[in-house]
C-alpha cells in the first residue's frame, strides 16, 4: 500500500515536472495537455455598402505523447499528414473573386493575411532534409488534392511550384510555393474543409454557412493554416495548431433604395439572418470560446465622431458600451458584452473599436441575430496600404510583350519609419512566371515618378532564377528601396511568348495563359492592432495582435499565346497519308518498269500512222495559232487528241444523263 | 530526230502539261481571265448563310433583364445632357462631369483619360509596325486635348482577367441628340450590368471625346491601355505647360473624389469591343448598320457579327444592314446578270431538284452591291469606324449604328432605347459566356448581306484564276524569244556556239534592270508625299507630286541608263523579254499583296492584269496594218489610260457617283492622303506594284522596235 502510495506520489511529481517543462518549452497557452477548439466570427461594414464576414476556427493539439494516435477534437487526417510529411507550416487557400484593396482596405490583418489571389494558393515549409523537400511537397499536393477535392495535384509538377527565399519567411530552402489561378472554387471544396471542424456545420457559428448565400458574395476565400511546433527530441509528438478561416464579402439584400444619381444613398441595414439566411442558435458545445465581434474601423469612427461633434457640441463620448445605443448613425440590435478599443500609439484621437458578443447564452429558443440599422448616410474610407500595386500586360500580338507592375502611392506617407536620416520605403516583390512566358530579366526597368532610374539605385537586393523550358518556372524576388514621397513607381519586364508542345496545351487553350499574382509586401509597415485589454482568450484577436507585414496580391494576368488549330491532327493525317501513297506509288512504278520494253513500245507507236482526226486537229490548231507548221507537234497533238476523246466521252455521258433526267420527269 | 522524239516522249506528264499550257498561252489567258471575272461575279450566288460557330456564345438563350427602370434612368441622363449642351459655353466640362457622376453613382470605377490628338502624318517606316507609345507625342500641343471618361465595372466573382469594352463617341463641345441617345443606351446597359450576378468579365465603358474625330480618342485610349509611357519627356512637357485645372474642376463634388481618379484604370485582356452609335438616316423602320472593316482589310471574327445579327433580327426585330454601294442597285448590267443567274439556277433546279444554285435576281443585285462595298472597304485598308483601333491590338470589335424610324418622337424614344439597350445587353451576355477568345469562326471573309458570307476558300478561286495566266504568259514570252520551242530548235541546235547561247540566255538581265529601276522609282514616288505634305492645298500637292515623280523618273533614267539604250543582237525580241519580266514581277507583287490585303490584290488584279497581258508595242501593231492588230492597239491605249491609278480613281468615282461633274484633281490627293494616314498597305501596293507595272507597260507600248 505504502509502495503504491509512493509510486502514486512519484507519478504526480513527474507529471508536475513534465507540465513545468512543457510550460517552459512552449510558453504558450497550452497549460493543460488538452485539445482546444474555438470559433469566432468578425463582422465589419465596408464603405461600399457591403459586409465583411470573417470566420475564424482554431483547433489546437498540444505536444504530448499521451494521446498517441488518438485525438479528441483535432482532425485525424491533418494530424496524420503533419506527422507523415513533417510539415512545419502550411497554408492552403481557395479563393473566388478579387479582394478590392481600394475599397475594402489594405492595411489590416484581414486584408494582409486573408486576401488571397483567385484560385488555389499553397505554400508549405517542411522539416526534412533539403533533398527530400521536393518529394514531400509532391506527397503533400496529392494528399491535399484528395482531402479537398481539388486539382492541387497539378502543383506536383516542377513547372508549377517555386521556392521563394525571403518573401514569406526565411526558410533555408525548405519552403515551396505554388498557385493554380484557374481553379474553380465551390461547395465541393468547402465541405471537406468543414469536415475538419468538430461540429462541422451542424452547430455553432459554422451553422451560418448557408451555401447559396456565402457563394453569392463578392469575395469568398477559405483558408487553412497549419503550424506545428518543433517536435521534441524526447519522443514527444509535435503540437499542431490548425487555423481555418473563411472570409466572405457579402452584399446585404436590401436593395430597396434604388440608386439615384446626385445623392449618396444610405448604407443598407442588415442582420445576420438577412445576409446568411440563418441565425446562430448557440455555440458548438465542443468549443472553448465562441464569440461574434463587430468591428468598426478607424475611418468610420472618426466620421462618426465628427458627426457627433457637429450635432451635440458636447465632447466626443467615445463609443462606450453604455453610450453606444445613443449613436447617431447606426443602431445594433444586440447589446455587446464587451468592448475593445484600439490604442493608437501615435494619436489618441480615433481608433477602431471591436464589440464582443458571446454566443454562450443563446440557444435554439433564443437565437442570436445581430442586426445593424443605419440611420443616416455615412461615407468613409478604409485604411490603405502604403502603395497601391497593380500589374498589367503591355504590348499586343503573339510574339512578345511586357509585364508592368505599377505602385501608386496612397495618402499614407505620414508614418514612414526613419532609417538613419534618410526615409525609405521598402517593398518586397515576389513574382513567379511560367516557363512559356520567357521573361528577360535583364530588361528590367524601373521608373520613379515617371523618370527612368538605374536599377541599382532602387533595388537593394534581387534574386532571379530564370525559367527552364518544361522544367521550372522563372522566379524573381526583389527588395526595392523607394525614397519617401515617391508618388509612383513602375517596373517593366519584357518577355517572349513561347510555344508549347501539342499535348501541353490545357483545355480551352484559346483562352490564354495565366501569370500568377505577384506578392507585394511592405515589411516596414505592420498590421498589428493594439488593443487596450488583454485578449489572450481569443485566438482571432491574438492573431490580430501579431506582428505581420502589410501584404497584397496583384491581379492575375491573361496572356494570349499562339495556339494551334486543334483540328490540325486530322489535316496532318490526311497529308501524311497522301505523301505516303505518292511515295510508295512512284517507288512501285519505278521498280516494275522495264525501260527497254517501254522504248520498244514507244518506237512502234511512233512508227504507226496517227489517226485522221488527230491530223485534222493538229492542222486546225496550227491554223489557229497562225503558224505554218508542217510537222505536227506530236506530244501536243497526241495529248489534245486524248483530251478530245475524253471530252467527247464526258459530253456523251452527260448528254445521256440529261436526257435520262428529262425523260423521267 | 528519233532521239529527240524519244526524249520528248519520256518527259513527265506534268512537264508536258506545262509545255502545252505555255504553247497555248493566249487561249489559256483568255479562258482563265474570263473564268476569273465570272467567278468574281458568281460570288453573291455562292455565298453561304452565316451560322454561329462557337456553341458557348448561346445568343438570345437568356431573356433580357433590362427593364423600363433603367430606361427611365437613361432618359434622365439624356434630358440633362441635352439641357446642358444647349448652354452656350463651358458646357463641355459640365457634361463630362455629369457623365462621370452618373457612372460613379452606379458604383463603377471612373477615371478621366486626357489625350492629345495626333495629326495624321505620313510615317513611311511605320507600315505594319505595331502602334508605338512615345513616338508621336512631340507633335501634340498643349492647347489641344480631349478627355475620355472611362467607367469600369468589376465582375463580382470574376478574376478580372478579361474585359468587354463598350465605346460611345461623344462630342462634348458640339454634341447632338444622336450622341446623347447612344450614351443613354450605353448607360442603361451599364446600370443593368452593375447589378447582374452572371458577369464573368469586367465591363469597360469608354465615353470617347470625339471632338477630334471618332477614331482618335479610342486609339489614344487603347494606346494608353496597352503601351503606356512610364517616362515620357514629351508628355512631361505638355503636362508642365498645361495646368490641369480642368480635371480639378471635374472632381468638384466631394463625395465622388474617392471614386474618380486621374490614374489610368485597367482591367484584363480585352475580349471584344462594341462601338455604339445612333444615327438619323430616315429609315422606314428601325434599323441597325454593322461596320466591321478594320485597317488593311482585317475583319473581326464572323461570330461577333453573327451574334449581333442574330439578336437584332430574331430578338429585337431590327433591320440589319451592312454597307453597300447604292448606285450599283440600279445597274442594268447587274440586273441582266442577276436574271441570267436566276434562269440558270432554275434550269439547274429542274434538272436536279436537290441542287441549290441560283438566287433571285433582286437578291443577286443586293448581294453584288454589298460585296462590292465589302471588297472596296477592305481594299481601302482604312477602318470604317472607331472599332478599327481595336483590331490593331488583336481585339475583335465592330461598330453598331442604330437608326430609328423616320417618324421618331418622344413616345417612340423609350421603345427605341429599350430595343438598343437589349441588343447590347444580349451581345455583352453572349461574349461574357465565352470562355476562350473568338477563334471558332472565320476571320477571312466577304459579306454579301448581314447573314451571308463568302469565305476565303471561295473567293480565292477568282483571284487564282485572275493571276494564273501571268506566269504562263511570262514563260511563253521568254520561251519564244529564247527559241526554246522544239519547232525552231532543230536548226539552232547544231549551228550556235556556246558563247552566244550563253549571252542570249542572259539577255533578260537587261530587262530585269529596267524593271528594277522602275520599281525603285515607284518606291521614290511613294515616299515623295512625305516631303510635300506640308502644303494644305490638295490640288497643288497633287501637281507637285506628279511633277516630282516625272522629274525623278528622268533623273533615274539619266543616272541608271535609258532602258532602250542597250542594243542587243535581237532587238525585235527585246520588248517581249521586258514584258515577260514585267509580268513576272507583277505576279510576285500581286501574290505578296494577296497575303497582306486580299481585297486589294483582287481589285488590283482585275484592273491591271488585262493591261499587263495585252501590252504590245504600238509601232508593231500599226506597222502590220491588220484589223486584229489595230483592234489590239486601240484596246491597249484604252487600257493604258484606265489603268493609270489617278485615272482609275476618277473613272470609278464617276461610275459610282453617276456623274463626272464636280470631280477635282485634288480628290485623288485627298484619297491617297487618307490611305497613308491609316497606314494602309494599299498605298504601298499602288506605289510599288501597280504604278511600276503600269509604267513598264507604257514602256512596252511605246517601244521603238
Amino acid at each position: 500500500m505504502a509502495l503504491f502510495l509512493r509510486s502514486n506520489h512519484l507519478t504526480a511529481i513527474l507529471l508536475v515536472l513534465l507540465l513545468c517543462q512543457l510550460l517552459y518549452a512552449s510558453g504558450s497557452v497550452l497549460v493543460k495537455g488538452e485539445e482546444e477548439f474555438s470559433e469566432e466570427l468578425l463582422l465589419k461594414p465596408l464603405p461600399d455598402r457591403k459586409v465583411l464576414a470573417h470566420f475564424h476556427f482554431e483547433t489546437r493539439a498540444p505536444p504530448s505523447n499521451s494521446h498517441g494516435r488518438h485525438h479528441h477534437l483535432f482532425p485525424k487526417a491533418i494530424a496524420q499528414l503533419v506527422k507523415k510529411l513533417r510539415v512545419k507550416e502550411m497554408e492552403l487557400s481557395f479563393t473566388q473573386g478579387r479582394w478590392r484593396y481600394e475599397q475594402w482596405g489594405g492595411y489590416d490583418t484581414i486584408s494582409s493575411n486573408n486576401a488571397k489571389p483567385p484560385g488555389v494558393e499553397l505554400w508549405a515549409v517542411f522539416d526534412v532534409p533539403q533533398s527530400l523537400v521536393d518529394a514531400s511537397w509532391r506527397n503533400l499536393t496529392h494528399t491535399l488534392s484528395g482531402l479537398f477535392c481539388a486539382s492541387i495535384n497539378f502543383l506536383e509538377s516542377s513547372t508549377a511550384y517555386s521556392d521563394p527565399e525571403w518573401t514569406f519567411q526565411p526558410s533555408l530552402g525548405k519552403l515551396r510555393y505554388g498557385t493554380l489561378p484557374r481553379e474553380a472554387v465551390c461547395t465541393e471544396n468547402l465541405t471537406p474543409w468543414l469536415k475538419l471542424l468538430p461540429c462541422r456545420d451542424k452547430a455553432g457559428l459554422s451553422a451560418l454557412m448557408d451555401r447559396p448565400s456565402i457563394y453569392r458574395g463578392f469575395y469568398h476565400s477559405q483558408r487553412l493554416r497549419l503550424t506545428s511546433s518543433e517536435s521534441g527530441l524526447n519522443g514527444v509528438d509535435s503540437g499542431i495548431i490548425l487555423e481555418q478561416t473563411l472570409t466572405v464579402v457579402l452584399q446585404p439584400n436590401s436593395r430597396t433604395g434604388k440608386i439615384y444619381s446626385g445623392k449618396t444613398n444610405i448604407q443598407p441595414s442588415w442582420s445576420i439572418s438577412s445576409i446568411f439566411g440563418r441565425k446562430v442558435s448557440g455555440k458548438c458545445v465542443l468549443s472553448k470560446t465562441s464569440n461574434v465581434y463587430f468591428h468598426i474601423e478607424k475611418g468610420l469612427i472618426s466620421e462618426l465622431e465628427n458627426l457627433q461633434k457637429k450635432n451635440t457640441n458636447s465632447g466626443a463620448d467615445k463609443f462606450a458600451l453604455e453610450g453606444f445605443s445613443s449613436n447617431l448613425a447606426f443602431e445594433l440590435s444586440v447589446t455587446p458584452d464587451k468592448m475593445f478599443e484600439e490604442v493608437d500609439n501615435l494619436d489618441n484621437k480615433s481608433a477602431s473599436v471591436l464589440y464582443e458578443f458571446s454566443i454562450e447564452k443563446y440557444s435554439d429558443s433564443q437565437p442570436f441575430d445581430l442586426g445593424l440599422t443605419w440611420k443616416i448616410p455615412v461615407v468613409w474610407s478604409t485604411r490603405q496600404g502604403p502603395l497601391h500595386a497593380s500589374r498589367f500586360l503591355m504590348g499586343s500580338g503573339n510574339q512578345r510583350g511586357a509585364i508592368a507592375i505599377s505602385l501608386e502611392s496612397t495618402e499614407l506617407n505620414e508614418d514612414l519609419p526613419n532609417i538613419d536620416g534618410g526615409c525609405e520605403l521598402r517593398v518586397d516583390i515576389f513574382q513567379v512566371v511560367p516557363w512559356y512566358i520567357k521573361v528577360y530579366f535583364h530588361t528590367l526597368r524601373v521608373f520613379l515618378d515617371q523618370k527612368p532610374r538605374a536599377v541599382a539605385d532602387v533595388i537593394e537586393k534581387i534574386r532571379v532564377s530564370p525559367s527552364k523550358d518544361k522544367v521550372s518556372p522563372g522566379v524573381m524576388e526583389m527588395i526595392l528601396k523607394l525614397p519617401c514621397g515617391t508618388k509612383s513607381a513602375a517596373l517593366t519586364l519584357e518577355f517572349d511568348k513561347g510555344f508549347l508542345h501539342i499535348d501541353e496545351y490545357p483545355p480551352d487553350a484559346n483562352q490564354g495563359y495565366d501569370i500568377p499574382s505577384a506578392v507585394i509586401s511592405f515589411p516596414n509597415f505592420d498590421t498589428r492592432m493594439h488593443l487596450s485589454e488583454d485578449v489572450n482568450k481569443s485566438p482571432m484577436l491574438s492573431k490580430f495582435q501579431e506582428k505581420s507585414p502589410v501584404l497584397s496580391y496583384t491581379e492575375i494576368l491573361l496572356v494570349p499565346l499562339t495556339t494551334p488549330d486543334f483540328s490540325m491532327p486530322y489535316n496532318v493525317i490526311t497529308i501524311t497519308c497522301t505523301v505516303f501513297a505518292l511515295y510508295f506509288g512512284s517507288l512501285l512504278n519505278v521498280l516494275r518498269k522495264r525501260v527497254g520494253e517501254e522504248e520498244r513500245l514507244l518506237k512502234s507507236r511512233a512508227g504507226q500512222k496517227t489517226g485522221r482526226i488527230s491530223q485534222l486537229l493538229s492542222k486546225l490548231s496550227a491554223k489557229l495559232r497562225g503558224k505554218q507548221q508542217e510537222q505536227p507537234q506530236l506530244s501536243a497533238a497526241a495529248s489534245s487528241f486524248i483530251s478530245f476523246k475524253l471530252v467527247f466521252k464526258i459530253l456523251l455521258v452527260a448528254g445521256i444523263a440529261v436526257a435520262w433526267q428529262y425523260f423521267w420527269e | 530526230m528519233a532521239e529527240t522524239e524519244i526524249s520528248k516522249m519520256r518527259q513527265r506528264p506534268i512537264v508536258r502539261l506545262g509545255v502545252l499550257l505555255i504553247s497555248h498561252s493566249v487561249l489559256v489567258s483568255v479562258v482563265c481571265f474570263t473564268a476569273g471575272v465570272l467567278a468574281l461575279l458568281l460570288l453573291p450566288v455562292l455565298a453561304k448563310n452565316t451560322y454561329i460557330s462557337e456553341n458557348a456564345l448561346m445568343p438570345g438563350s437568356a431573356s433580357s433583364m433590362l427593364s423600363n427602370q433603367e430606361i427611365s434612368e437613361a432618359n434622365k441622363l439624356i434630358k440633362e445632357l441635352t439641357s446642358l449642351s444647349s448652354k452656350p459655353s463651358g458646357a463641355a466640362i459640365e457634361i463630362q462631369g455629369l457623365i462621370a457622376h452618373y457612372m460613379s453613382s452606379l458604383d463603377a470605377e471612373v477615371n478621366y483619360h486626357k489625350f492629345h490628338p495626333q495629326l495624321n502624318q505620313f510615317h513611311p517606316l511605320h507600315f505594319f509596325s505595331s502602334p508605338d507609345s512615345g513616338v508621336m507625342q512631340e507633335n501634340s500641343s498643349c492647347s489641344l486635348y480631349g478627355i475620355n471618361i472611362v467607367g469600369i465595372i468589376r465582375a463580382p466573382r470574376g478574376d478580372g482577367k478579361e474585359a468587354i469594352v463598350l465605346v460611345t463617341p461623344y462630342n462634348s463641345v458640339k454634341s447632338s441628340v444622336n450622341e446623347a441617345l447612344s450614351l443613354g443606351i450605353a448607360y442603361s446597359v451599364f446600370s443593368l450590368l452593375t447589378r447582374v450576378t452572371w458577369l464573368a468579365k469586367d465591363i469597360i465603358w469608354l465615353v470617347a471625346d470625339s471632338q477630334y474625330g471618332e477614331d482618335v480618342p479610342v486609339a489614344a485610349w487603347l494606346r494608353g491601355y496597352h503601351t503606356p509611357a512610364f517616362s515620357n519627356l514629351g508628355t512631361l512637357n505638355t503636362e508642365t505647360c498645361h495646368d490641369s485645372n480642368n480635371i480639378d474642376v471635374l472632381k468638384g463634388s466631394p463625395n465622388l473624389e474617392t471614386k474618380i481618379s486621374n490614374g489610368f484604370r485597367r482591367s484584363g485582356t480585352m475580349a471584344a469591343g462594341l462601338v455604339l452609335k445612333v444615327a438619323y438616316r430616315n429609315e422606314i423602320e428601325d434599323s441597325l448598320c454593322i461596320h466591321a472593316e478594320a485597317s488593311n482589310g482585317q475583319m473581326p471574327n464572323l461570330d461577333l457579327i453573327n451574334i449581333v445579327n442574330y439578336l437584332a433580327v430574331h430578338r429585337q426585330g431590327l433591320r440589319v444592314k451592312v454597307d453597300k454601294f447604292w448606285s450599283l442597285l440600279n445597274s442594268k448590267f447587274l440586273k441582266i446578270l442577276g436574271d441570267l443567274f436566276e434562269l440558270v439556277g432554275k434550269l439547274v433546279k429542274s434538272l436536279n431538284p436537290d441542287c441549290k444554285f441560283g438566287i433571285p435576281a433582286v437578291d443577286y443585285i443586293e448581294g453584288a452591291a454589298t460585296l462590292a462595298s465589302s471588297l472596296y472597304y477592305q481594299a481601302l485598308g482604312a477602318p470604317t469606324g472607331p472599332h478599327g483601333a481595336f483590331r490593331d491590338y488583336q481585339v475583335d470589335a465592330i461598330t453598331l449604328e442604330i437608326s430609328p424610324h423616320i417618324s421618331f418622337n418622344k413616345d417612340r424614344r423609350n421603345d427605341f432605347l429599350l430595343q438598343g439597350a437589349r441588343l447590347v445587353e444580349g451581345v455583352v451576355r453572349s461574349v461574357n459566356n465565352l470562355l476562350e477568345k473568338f477563334h471558332q469562326s472565320f476571320f477571312l471573309y466577304l459579306l454579301t448581306s448581314p447573314s451571308k458570307f463568302v469565305s476565303v476558300g471561295v473567293y480565292m478561286i477568282a483571284f487564282a484564276l485572275l493571276v494564273a495566266p501571268l506566269p504562263v504568259v511570262a514563260a511563253s514570252l521568254y520561251a519564244e524569244t529564247h527559241d526554246l520551242f522544239p519547232t525552231s530548235e532543230k536548226d539552232r541546235s547544231a549551228t550556235s556556239d556556246d558563247l552566244s547561247s550563253v549571252l542570249g540566255s542572259w539577255k533578260w538581265l537587261n530587262s530585269a534592270k529596267t524593271t528594277f529601276v522602275v520599281h525603285i522609282w515607284g518606291a521614290i514616288v511613294s515616299l515623295l508625299p512625305y516631303f510635300i505634305s506640308h502644303n494644305s492645298n490638295p490640288t497643288a500637292n497633287f501637281r507637285m507630286w506628279i511633277l516630282l515623280s516625272v522629274a525623278s523618273h528622268e533623273i533615274l533614267r539619266w543616272i541608271l541608263g535609258s532602258p532602250f539604250s542597250h542594243i542587243c543582237g535581237r532587238p525585235q525580241g527585246e520588248w517581249a523579254v521586258l514584258k515577260s519580266v514585267t509580268i513576272f514581277s507583277f505576279f510576285i507583287g500581286l501574290c505578296l499583296m494577296s497575303v497582306i490585303n486580299f481585297a486589294t490584290a483582287e481589285i488590283g488584279a482585275l484592273l491591271m492584269v488585262p493591261m499587263a497581258l495585252m501590252a504590245h508595242p504600238l509601232k508593231l501593231d500599226i506597222r502590220s496594218r491588220s484589223f486584229k492588230s489595230f483592234l489590239r492597239a486601240i484596246c491597249n491605249v484604252i487600257l493604258g489610260v484606265i489603268s493609270f491609278p489617278p485615272a482609275t480613281f476618277f473613272v470609278l468615282k464617276g461610275i459610282f457617283e453617276g456623274s463626272f461633274s464636280g470631280t477635282n484633281v485634288g480628290d485623288f490627293w485627298n484619297w491617297v492622303e487618307s490611305l497613308w494616314a491609316w497606314n494602309s498597305a494599299t498605298y504601298l501596293y499602288i506605289g510599288m506594284v501597280h504604278l511600276p507595272c503600269w509604267v513598264l507597260c507604257v514602256y512596252i507600248l511605246l517601244h521603238p522596235c
